[in-house]
C-alpha cells in the first residue's frame, strides 16, 4: 500500500480521512501543492495523478494506492525550472504566488489534453482537433482562481510555451 | 548609523533619475520568482516544526447573545484531543488595520454569526477538525438588526457643505439625482489566514499570514499581555491580503494562547469558510449622488452621500466619499457619510476601501449626466478637473487625470461623438463602450530599512515590510541597486521579521512609496560615506556596475569596504508635507462590454486603464498590480456579492464556488499604459502607490458600457444577468 509523488514512494495513511492534499503536504513534505479551499473550488491544490490533473484536496490519500502523483517540486527545480515555470517568471504569471502551483501544474496537464484532442467549452468544432486559442486557453484554466488577478500573464506565460512546442 | 530624513517639502532633486545603473523602472522580473514557480516559497502554515500541534477553531451558529457553557468532556476523550481553549485573551474579531491595540478580547459575547468561540487542540489536523465538530456548547441568543436600512444611523461628524446644493440643483441646466446600492465584498485572498505560535518559556515566534508587522506586533503583544520585546513576527511570504490581513486576525490570537498553554507549538488554519465567515468584509453601500452642470458643461452642484454599516464598537467606516472630495470641481458641494450598527461580521479594509465602491457609482452617475447634457463623458471629465482641492484649496502634488483620459481614449479608439446606446449588435450580443476616472488617494507612512554593504561588492536591504504580491522583494532591491551602483543579483531583500528595522506594511497602497524611501534614505547615507572615504563629494561621483568612477579617477566597490561591511538604516518619515497638499493617483478606464439579449449576461471583450502614480518603480510588477486592478474591476461591476440571511444574519455564500471571483475566462486581455511622472510631493522616491489605483472606478466604466450597449441602466452594483435581463429595454 504505497503512492508515488515525484519518483519516491511512500506509504499510505493510517487515518483515512488525510486528503491526498494534506498527505503531499504534511507526510511527503512537499508544501508546493497549496491548500486555497480544501473543497475543490479554487485549484491550488491541482497535481497531476497518472497523467491526469486533479484537484488533490477532493480525494483521500489511501484511494491512490499505486497510483503516480506529480507535484509542482516534480515538474522542475531552482536550479531546472520547467519551460512553463520559466516563463511564468518572464511574464509574471503570478503576484502573491499561492494558486502559481495549482496553475503551472494545471497547466502542464492542460497542454497534454489538447495534444490528445480533448474538446472544451471554447472548442467550436468537438470533432476537430482542437487549436490552442487564448479563448481555450482561458477557458480550461478557469478552474484555477487567481485573486491577484494575474490571469492575462498566465495566459501570454502559457501561450509562449504552447508556441514553441508545437 | 541612521540616517533620518524627514519630508516636509517637495523633493524635486529626483535622484534616482541621474543615477546610472539603469535597473530603476525597468520590467525586471521578480527575484522571489523562480521561489514561487518552484513551490519553494515558504507560506505562514508551512514550517516544519517538530511537534507541531494543529488547532481549529469552533464557531458560533448564531449571531447575537452568549456563550453559557462548553462542555470540554464532550470531545476531551476522543482520540488525539489535547486541549479545548476558551481563553479571555482570545479576540473575537479581526482587529483593524493600523489599530497596533487588541480592542475586543474574550469569546463568549458573541456579535456575529460564524465568530470563534473556542479552540480545539489535537494532534492531526484531522483529529482537531473532527473534534471542533463535536464540541457540545450552550448558549443564549438574542435578537439582532442584520439590514442597515433598519436602524437610525450615526450621523457623519465632519460632512462637508459648501454653498446650497438644493438651489444649484433646480437652477442647473442638466442634472441627475440617482440612488445606487453597492454589494458587501470579500477579499478572498486565495492563501486563508494561518498561524504557527511557537513559545519557548521567554518569546513567543509567530509564522503569520500578516500585512502590517509593525502594527501587528504591538496587536499581539497587546492581546496577549506580553512586552513588544517578547514577540516575533515572521511573513516572509504571504498569499494574498487585499486588507484582509491588515490586523491581527483571530487563529493568530488563538495559536499564541495554545502554544503559551500547552508548552508546545501550535498551528490554527482557517478554513475558507472561516476566512469568509469572520475576517473582514467590505460594508455594503447606499448611496445618492447630486451632480448638476451649466450650458457650458461645468458642474455647479456636486453631492455625494453614503450608507454604510459595521458592527458595535468598531471605528472603521468605508470612506466611499474619499476621492469625492476632490476629483472634480463644482461650488455648491454636500458630501456626508452615515453609519448603521449592524450584526454582521467586522466591516474593514478591503482593497481600495472607498474608491472601491464610491468611485465606480460616482461614474457612473457622471456617465448618465454626460448623457443628459449631450457631452463626450471624457470632455465633461476633462472640463472639471479641479486646479486645487475644492474643499481645502489645497494644491495637488502632480496630476495626470486629464492625460490619462486622453491618453487611455486614443489607445482605447474611444469615440465620444455620438452615445446613442443600442447601436451595435452582433448575434445575440449587444457591444458598447464606456469609460470612468480612477482615482486613489496617496498615502505614505513612517518606514526603517537597513541596508548593508559588504566586502564582497554585494548588498542586502532587510525591513519589516512585507510582499504580499506586490513586488516589494522587486522594487526595493531595484533602489538600492540603482543608488549603489549594483545589478539587481547583487543585492539580495529580505523582508517580513519584525527583527528588522519597521515600517508601516503593506496596505493602502503605501508600501511602496514608504519602505521604498527608507531603502533610498539609507542608501544615500552610504554613498555619503563612501564618498567621504574617497574624498569627493558624493555628486561628482558615478555608481554603475559596482564600480564607483569620478572626473578623473575610479574604485571598485568592494575595494572601498575592505573587508569591513558597511550599515546604514534608513529611516524616512512624512513631515509636513502631507497637510500641505492634496497627494493622490489618477487614471481612467475605458471598457467593451457584450450583453447577452436573452440572458442578460455582460462579458467584458476589451478594457483599457491609462494611470499616473509618479515613479514607476518596475514596469512589470505596477502592470501586473494594474491588471489586478481591473480584474477586480470585473468581480465588482459583475459578480462579487456577499449574501446574508435576512432572518438570522449568517453569511449564505461563505465560499468561493458561491462567491464569484473572476475567473480566468472572464479576463479578456487588458491593455494597461503607465502614464510617468514625478510627484515630488508623494515621496523622495517621487512615487505613489500602485495597489489599488486600478480598481478605483473601473466598474463604473463596465457599467457605462453595459448602457451604452443594450439601454439597461442600472443602480446597482454587481450587475447580475437577471438585473440586467430585467433593466434591458424591449426589442
Amino acid at each position: 500500500m504505497a503512492l508515488n509523488i515525484n519518483g519516491n514512494s511512500f506509504d499510505l495513511p493510517n487515518d483515512p480521512r488525510t486528503s491526498l492534499l494534506d498527505f503531499i503536504r504534511r507526510e511527503a513534505g512537499l508544501t508546493g501543492s497549496k491548500k486555497g479551499c480544501d473543497h475543490g473550488q479554487c485549484g491550488a491544490c491541482t497535481v497531476i495523478v497518472n497523467g491526469e490533473r486533479i484537484n488533490s484536496c477532493l480525494t483521500l490519500a489511501v484511494m491512490h494506492d499505486g497510483c503516480s502523483v506529480t507535484t509542482i517540486e516534480g515538474l522542475g527545480t531552482l536550479a531546472e525550472p520547467s519551460a512553463l515555470q520559466k516563463a511564468f517568471v518572464d511574464h509574471d504569471g503570478y503576484q502573491c504566488g499561492y494558486c502559481t502551483p495549482g496553475q503551472i501544474c494545471s497547466a502542464t496537464a492542460m497542454l497534454d489534453e489538447i495534444k490528445a484532442g480533448m474538446p472544451s467549452d471554447a472548442t467550436d468544432d468537438i470533432t476537430a482537433a482542437p487549436t490552442l486559442t487564448d479563448e481555450e486557453i482561458r477557458e480550461r484554466m478557469s478552474g484555477n482562481l487567481c485573486r491577484c488577478g494575474a490571469y492575462p500573464n498566465i495566459v501570454a506565460a502559457i501561450r509562449e510555451v504552447a508556441g514553441e512546442a508545437t | 548609523m541612521s540616517a533620518h530624513l524627514i519630508q516636509d517639502e517637495p523633493d524635486t532633486r529626483n535622484v534616482l533619475d541621474r543615477t546610472t545603473q539603469g535597473i530603476i523602472g525597468k520590467p525586471l522580473s521578480r527575484p522571489d520568482g523562480l521561489l514561487k514557480v518552484t513551490g519553494t516559497a515558504t507560506y505562514a502554515s508551512e514550517y516544519d516544526i517538530e511537534g507541531c500541534l494543529e488547532g481549529v477553531l469552533v464557531t458560533a451558529p448564531f449571531a447575537k447573545g452568549e456563550v453559557t457553557s462548553i462542555d470540554d468532556s464532550s470531545v476531551t476523550g476522543m482520540p488525539g484531543v489535547v486541549a479545548v481553549l476558551n481563553d479571555k485573551r482570545m479576540t473575537p474579531r479581526a482587529i483593524q488595520g493600523t489599530a497596533g491595540e487588541a480592542p475586543h478580547t474574550g469569546l463568549c459575547k458573541v456579535d456575529y454569526w460564524g465568530q470563534p468561540i473556542a479552540l480545539v487542540v489535537a494532534e492531526t489536523f484531522e483529529q482537531a477538525r473532527d473534534a471542533a465538530k463535536h464540541l457540545e456548547i450552550e448558549f443564549n441568543s438574542e435578537d439582532a438588526i442584520f439590514d442597515p436600512a433598519a436602524c437610525t444611523p450615526e450621523p457623519d461628524d465632519d460632512p462637508t457643505r459648501q454653498g446650497d446644493l438644493g438651489k444649484a440643483m433646480s437652477d442647473a441646466e442638466h442634472s441627475v439625482d440617482l440612488k445606487f446600492t453597492t454589494e458587501s465584498h470579500a477579499s478572498a485572498a486565495m492563501e486563508p489566514h494561518a498561524a504557527i505560535a511557537q513559545w519557548d518559556g521567554d518569546t513567543l515566534t509567530v509564522h503569520a499570514s500578516l500585512q502590517m508587522l509593525n502594527y501587528n506586533i504591538s496587536e499581539l503583544a497587546d492581546a496577549m499581555k506580553l512586552d513588544e520585546s517578547k514577540v516575533r513576527l515572521v511573513a516572509r511570504y504571504v498569499g494574498g491580503g487585499f486588507g484582509s490581513k491588515l490586523g491581527v486576525s483571530q487563529d493568530i490570537v488563538a495559536a499564541s494562547v495554545a502554544t503559551m498553554q500547552l508548552g508546545r507549538p501550535v498551528r490554527v488554519v482557517m478554513s475558507r469558510q472561516q476566512v469568509f465567515q469572520n475576517v473582514m468584509r467590505r460594508s455594503e453601500t447606499s448611496q445618492r449622488l447630486r451632480l448638476a452642470v451649466d450650458h457650458h458643461g461645468k458642474l455647479t452642484a456636486f453631492g455625494h452621500e453614503a450608507l454604510v454599516s459595521n458592527l458595535p464598537e468598531e471605528d472603521f467606516a468605508e470612506p466611499v466619499l474619499q476621492s469625492s472630495h476632490f476629483l472634480y470641481a463644482g461650488k455648491n458641494r454636500l458630501l456626508q457619510s452615515e453609519t448603521a450598527r449592524i450584526h454582521r461580521m467586522t466591516a474593514g479594509s478591503v482593497r481600495a476601501p472607498g474608491e472601491a465602491v464610491g468611485m465606480p457609482v460616482l461614474e457612473a452617475a457622471m456617465g448618465e449626466l454626460a448623457e443628459k447634457a449631450g457631452i463626450d463623458p471624457v470632455q465633461l471629465r476633462l472640463d472639471n478637473i479641479p486646479t486645487k482641492h475644492p474643499a481645502t484649496g489645497k494644491p495637488f502634488g502632480s496630476h495626470k487625470l486629464a492625460e490619462c483620459l486622453q491618453r487611455g481614449a486614443e489607445a482605447f479608439g474611444w469615440d465620444g461623438s455620438d452615445r446613442t446606446p443600442r447601436q451595435r449588435r452582433e448575434g445575440e450580443w449587444w457591444i458598447g463602450t464606456g469609460m470612468a476616472s480612477a482615482a486613489r488617494v496617496h498615502n505614505v507612512g513612517e518606514a526603517k530599512a537597513r541596508v548593508t554593504l559588504h566586502d564582497d561588492g554585494t548588498a542586502k536591504v532587510e525591513t519589516d515590510m512585507t510582499d504580499i504580491g506586490t513586488g516589494t522583494y522587486t522594487i526595493l532591491g531595484q533602489i538600492a541597486g540603482e543608488m549603489l551602483g549594483l545589478s539587481q543579483s547583487d543585492v539580495l531583500t529580505e523582508l517580513g521579521d519584525t527583527r528588522f528595522p519597521r515600517g508601516p506594511g503593506s496596505g493602502g497602497s503605501w508600501g511602496a512609496a514608504s519602505a521604498g524611501s527608507a531603502v533610498f534614505v539609507a542608501c544615500e547615507a552610504l554613498r555619503e560615506e563612501i564618498a567621504q572615504k574617497i574624498g569627493q563629494p558624493v555628486d561628482a561621483l558615478t555608481f554603475k556596475d559596482g564600480l564607483v568612477s569620478w572626473d578623473d579617477g575610479s574604485v571598485i566597490l568592494a575595494d572601498i569596504a575592505n573587508g569591513e561591511n558597511f550599515t546604514k538604516e534608513g529611516h524616512f518619515e512624512p513631515g509636513d508635507i502631507a497637510e500641505d497638499y492634496t497627494a493622490s493617483g489618477f487614471g481612467a478606464f475605458f471598457a467593451e462590454v457584450a450583453v447577452n439579449r436573452w440572458t442578460g449576461e455582460t462579458r467584458v471583450r476589451r478594457m483599457t486603464g491609462a494611470f499616473g502614480f509618479g515613479r514607476v518603480l518596475n514596469a512589470k510588477t505596477a502592470r501586473s498590480q494594474c491588471l489586478g486592478g481591473m480584474v477586480w474591476c470585473i468581480g465588482s461591476a459583475l459578480t462579487e456579492s456577499l449574501m446574508f440571511d435576512p432572518t438570522d444574519g449568517h453569511l449564505v455564500n461563505p465560499d468561493l464556488a458561491e462567491y464569484h471571483v473572476p475567473v480566468n475566462r472572464d479576463v479578456p486581455d487588458l491593455d494597461v499604459l503607465l502614464v510617468e511622472e514625478r510627484d515630488a510631493v508623494a515621496s523622495p522616491i517621487q512615487a505613489k502607490g500602485i495597489g489599488e489605483l486600478g480598481m478605483c472606478g473601473g466598474a463604473g466604466a463596465i457599467a457605462n458600457a453595459i448602457y451604452n450597449a443594450c439601454g439597461a441602466r442600472l443602480y446597482v452594483f454587481p450587475m447580475t444577468p437577471d438585473k440586467v435581463l430585467a433593466a434591458m429595454p424591449v426589442d
